[in-house]
Order: structure tokens, then C-alpha cells, then sequence
């Protein structure tokens, strides 16, 4: 399980880096969203994965049980990550509104 | 002790109160002056509280770690809020008299107070998921800091601004999680401990080097520096004081912390290339300086060329060394923002970036040009000034160390001192001396006056730091000794640690 999960979370990784190495500005945005949710699978992995585990419980419970840490991370990782593409996608739209373009290497006010 | 708590709660509790208040400017100004100087005074008593009684800790909810969140005050962290401070209190008294009202009313001061308190939390958090909490704090805050006013540069920097640390904050969890599938811990004093009894030695190597990419990236290292000179050209002066400061020094403060605490146990390997990248990250980033013809870029580059040194001290890894590593950062951070600050001034005056439509500024407004002149002599290593000292120790630290590779950084550092003086002569004698040109006609009314009062308190900090600098010396060995012995801080934060001192 754990090794398809890596597979998962490779292509998510890649299908990610592709996208935002694309020009265009939309594809950015969605590369870094896929990123995130490849590191949100992560996050999950590293907790190991066990079915049927409990989380809480008292401690002669505890045999085999999963990680609730993690998903606790990743709940915060996951706001965090959605609040910040929301931000990005206003900025992106009011930059695609002064700019006229989509095109990243058509936006060069900043150079020279 | 709750007052570790504190310059996080203000500035947050000020930024909800501003928020509120956003249609009324002058009490805007007043609540964030006002909250500003008393998280300011409050970070100094920290700083004696923790030079007295030692490392201060705060736990969340009292869960004793490593369970729950910890606030970690050591007399490194409290240095940096110190100064951190005295930015913000120089950089908000600078915007109150030169921002346009247009910008003031969106949300500028509640923004900036978020600002604080990422930056401030960063400092002192002892929980490395929660350090990329903080650190989102303080990025969501710049983000919309930089796209403050919407003219179609800031657009277009906030873009390429957001994208690059979006992928880094993306690396950082991720590395984070990496770690803490390996030790089972998030809390950075149970961290270090469990990394030094691992089997897995082998497996913390790789993550130490994703952390340096991951930090390397805010503190603007070699290679990862690219995002920052258009960045840092679009923010408003006073706030762009702060930024250029303030933030890159937070990517700074997390190597010195994790590779003093937690990565340590391959020095040879980690701490070499740390050293390395020191040298080249200050070559390049003069080199960078050198070429450019806009104020705030120089200024930009060398920020990323003076970061080399500080990493220098961390790489060369001996207690003088991070010693004068941290003096360089104090210094490095009073004397950029000062610079930021009259680079505002002239942009004011001549309303041009460009160092070349400035001319002249010497003749008639000599204030300015004496204040950029001490802080740019200071920045490339004049005696007296703060700068000669902080290169004096770190060089002699690298001497002490010895070894060919020291010696070699050693003479980059000394070659890049002789280039930053070129770089800050042109902007000398491109705006300050030469040709008269004319003013930026609207502005005839505006005092320059009350700006130099800010850029007064941090130049006068910088040559205090010079003529006066014995206690400094004391104060950061003092707080080199404590990071330097990772025991001292595990022992603070986890006093039944079975982590016996070596």
C-alpha cells in the first residue's frame, strides 16, 4: 500500500512541476494545487498506514494504532493550502486584468 | 512564563482591532504605534528575563512536551525579536509620514501587524510544524503587503512572488512531515534528541538538505535568490525596509537553529556545503549588485551577498564563528533597513527608482546623503562602524578555525567587502554626487525632514554597535555558547531528557 501510495504521490508531484513550468498563469496555479495535495498524501503516508487502528484510546488499547497526528496536520496543511490558492487566484485574475496576458513571460514590467 | 506568549498575542490582538477600525486612519495609526512600542519594549524585557534567568519556556495549554506546542525563548531568538522590533518601530514611524493615504486605507496597518506576528512567531516557536504555520502567517501577510495599491508591477512581482513560495512552503511541509515520519516528534528539542540516538543517521542527511533548499530559498542563498531584487523594488519604502531587513533573516535565524540543534551530527558534510554556498552566495550576489542601475535593486542584491557571510559563520561552525555569524545578522539587518529607508527618501524626492535621473542629492539635502554614506560604509566595513566589527570577528573566526577551505572563504569575503564599497559608490555617485536633476514637481511640499528620524535611530544603533562594542561581543558569544550546545536548549524545553551532555 505504501508503495502504490509513493507512486501516487510521485505523479502528483510531476503532473504538478509540468504544469507550472507551463507559461500560462492558470497552469501555475494548478501545478502549485496539485503540489500541495501531493504533499498533503505525504503527509498522510508518513503517519504509517494501518486499517482498522484506533486513534484515542486507553493505553492497552493503543496495539496497532493509527497515527491521529498526522491528520491533524494535514487538515491545517490543507487550510493552509487552500486559503493561500484562493489568494493566488484573485491575484492571478487582477494581474491577468492590468496585464491583458495570461502569458508569465509576456509580464516583464519588472525587467530593466 | 506568559511574556513569551506576548509579542505573538499583541500584535495579532492589533491586527483584529485594526482590521475593525479600517475606515478611521488616525486611529489606526495610533493603536499600531502604540501596540508596535509596547511589543518593542516588551521584547526587550524578554531579553533581559532570558539573560537572567535562562531559556524561557512557554508551554501551550501546559501539555508538557512533546506533546502540544512549545514557545522557545533563547537569548538567539530574543536578539532577533529584539531587532525585528526596532525595524518595525523605525519602519512604521517611516510609513506614517510617507505613505500615500490611498494605500494607508487598505488594510496596510492590520497587514503589517500580521506581519509581526508570523515573524515574531517564527522566533520563538519550538515546534517545526508550527514554524511553517508562522511562516505562512508572515507570507500570506507580504503577499498582500507587495499587491498593496495594484499598480501593474506589483502585480506581476506578487505573481512570480507567490509562486516561488508557495513551491517552498510546499518542500517545507513536505520535509517537515519526511522528519517527522523518521523520529515521530515535531518538537524541535524531542527532535534533536531522537536524531541522536537514530539508527537512521543515514536517512537525516538528505532531509538537513532539503531544509537548507527550503530556507536557502527565504534567506535567499546561491541559486535561490532570483525571486527578490523585483520583489523587493514595488513595496513602499517603509515597509520595504522591513521586508528587506527582516524577512530574508528568518530564512537565516531557521539554519542557524536547525543546524545548531537538531542537524549536527554530520557536520563534515552538511556544514561544509553550508560553507561553500556562503562563499558563493556572496561573490554572486555582489557580482549582481555591481550591474544593476535601479537603488532598491543594489540594495536587493546585496542583501542576498551579505546573507553569504552570516551562512559563512554558521558553516565555519566553531562558537566565535556563529558568534560573529549573529553580530553580522544584528548589524547586517540595522544597517540594510537604514539604507531602505533613504532609498525611499530619494525615490520620494526625484520620484525615479533609477539612480541615474537622481544626481545631486548631496547638495541639497546633505542630511540624506551623510546618513546613506555612514550606513554604506558600515555595510561594506569601515572602522568604526558596526560593519568592521562584525567582519573583523568573523574573520578572525575563520582564522582560528583554520583549514584551506576557511581561508579561501576568508578571501572571497575580504574580495566581496572591496566590491560592496564599489556597488554602494555608484549609487553614491550616481545620485548623491553628479549632475542636478530636476525634482519630481508635485511633491514640493513634502518634508523629508521628520523621515530622518528613523533612518537617525537605526544609523546611530549601527555606529553604537561600532565604537560600543564589547557588550554586543559578550551578549552574542553568551548566545552562540547556548546554541552552540544543543543540551542547554533540549534541557530547557524537557527537563526529564535522558539526553546526558556531551
Amino acid at each position: 500500500m505504501e508503495g502504490l501510495m509513493a507512486i501516487v504521490i510521485g505523479v502528483l508531484f510531476a503532473a504538478g512541476l509540468f504544469l507550472m513550468l507551463r507559461r500560462s498563469l492558470l497552469r501555475l496555479i494548478l501545478g502549485v494545487a496539485l503540489m500541495s495535495h501531493a504533499v498533503n498524501m505525504l503527509i498522510f503516508v508518513m503517519g504509517g498506514l494501518r486499517r482498522g487502528g484506533i486513534p484515542v484510546g486507553a493505553e492497552e488499547e493503543l496495539s496497532g494504532a493509527t497515527d491521529p497526528l498526522v491528520q491533524a496536520l494535514i487538515l491545517t496543511a490543507i487550510v493552509i493550502s487552500f486559503g493561500v490558492t484562493a489568494l493566488f487566484l484573485v491575484v492571478a485574475y487582477r494581474a491577468h486584468q492590468e496585464h491583458g496576458t495570461d502569458d508569465l513571460d509576456e509580464m516583464r514590467e519588472l525587467k530593466g | 512564563m506568559q511574556i513569551v506568549f506576548l509579542p505573538i498575542l499583541i500584535p495579532l490582538a492589533t491586527a483584529i482591532v485594526l482590521a475593525l477600525l479600517s475606515k478611521n486612519v488616525t486611529i489606526q495609526r495610533v493603536v499600531s504605534a502604540v501596540s508596535t512600542l509596547t511589543t518593542y519594549v516588551l521584547s526587550i524585557v524578554l531579553l533581559f528575563v532570558v539573560r537572567g534567568d535562562g531559556i524561557q519556556v512557554y508551554k501551550q495549554g501546559n501539555w508538557e512536551p512533546p506533546f502540544g506546542i512549545c514557545l522557545v525563548a533563547d537569548l538567539f531568538s530574543c536578539a532577533m525579536i529584539g531587532i525585528a522590533m526596532t525595524i518595525a518601530v523605525a519602519a512604521l514611524a517611516f510609513t506614517f509620514w510617507s505613505i500615500d493615504k490611498e494605500r494607508e486605507k487598505y488594510y496596510l496597518y492590520p497587514l503589517f501587524q500580521f506581519q509581526l506576528m508570523g515573524v515574531n512567531g517564527c522566533f520563538l516557536t519550538g515546534d517545526l510544524f508550527n514554524l511553517f504555520v508562522f511562516f505562512e502567517i508572515m507570507l500570506i501577510a507580504s503577499y498582500a503587503l507587495i499587491t498593496l495599491g495594484g499598480e501593474k508591477r506589483q502585480l506581476e512581482a506578487a505573481v512570480k512572488y507567490m509562486a516561488i513560495n508557495l513551491v517552498g512552503s510546499t518542500i517545507m511541509v513536505g520535509t517537515v512531515v519526511m522528519l517527522y515520519g523518521f523520529v515521530g516528534t515535531l518538537n524541535m528539542a524531542d527532535i534533536a534528541q531522537r536524531i541522536a540516538s537514530s539508527p537512521q543517521q543515514g536517512m537525516i542527511t538528505p532531509i538537513a538538505m532539503i531544509f537548507l533548499i527550503v530556507f536557502g530559498l527565504k534567506g535567499a542563498l546561491f541559486g535561490l535568490w532570483f525571486w527578490m531584487p523585483g520583489t523587493y523594488s514595488v513595496i513602499p519604502a517603509g515597509i520595504s525596509a522591513y521586508f528587506g531587513g527582516i524577512l530574508t533573516k528568518v530564512g537565516v535565524y531557521c539554519l542557524f537553529r536547525v543546524f545548531t540543534l537538531m542537524f549536527v551530527y554530520d557536520t563534515g558534510y552538511t556544514h561544509t556545503i553550508i560553507l561553500v554556498l556562503a562563499g558563493l552566495t556572496m561573490l554572486v550576489g555582489v557580482l549582481g549588485a555591481a550591474a544593476q542601475n535601479n537603488y532598491r535593486s543594489i540594495l536587493t542584491y546585496h542583501i542576498s551577498s551579505q546573507v553569504g557571510y552570516m551562512i559563512m559563520g554558521l558553516g565555519i561552525y566553531t562558537t566565535a564563528a556563529v558568534a560573529a555569524g549573529m553580530f553580522y545578522i544584528v548589524h547586517h539587518i540595522l544597517v540594510k533597513s537604514a539604507l531602505f529607508l533613504t532609498s525611499g527618501i530619494a525615490e520620494r524626492i526625484t520620484g525615479s527608482q533609477h539612480i541615474k535621473s537622481m544626481g545631486g542629492l548631496a547638495s541639497r539635502y546633505p542630511a540624506v546623503a551623510v546618513l546613506f554614506l555612514v550606513a554604506a560604509l558600515s555595510l561594506s566595513g569601515f572602522p568604526p562602524l558596526s560593519g568592521f566589527t562584525a567582519k573583523l570577528l568573523l574573520i578572525k573566526a575563520g582564522f582560528e578555525a583554520g583549514g584551506w577551505l576557511n581561508y579561501t572563504i576568508i578571501a572571497v569575503s575580504l574580495l566581496v567587502s572591496l566590491l560592496t564599497l564599489y556597488s554602494m559608490s555608484k549609487i553614491w555617485q550616481a545620485a548623491y554626487w553628479g549632475k542636478k536633476a530636476s525634482d519630481k514637481p508635485d511633491d514640493t511640499c513634502f518634508s523629508y525632514k521628520a523621515l530622518l528620524v528613523p533612518i537617525a535611530f537605526l544609523v546611530g544603533l549601527c555606529i553604537l554597535m561600532g565604537l560600543y562594542a564589547e557588550p554586543f561581543i559578550d551578549f552574542f558569544s553568551e548566545a552562540a555558547n547556548q546554541i552552540m550546545d544543543p543540551t542547554v536548549y533540549i534541557e530547557a524545553v524537557d527537563p526529564q531528557s535522558e539526553l546526558t551532555p556531551n
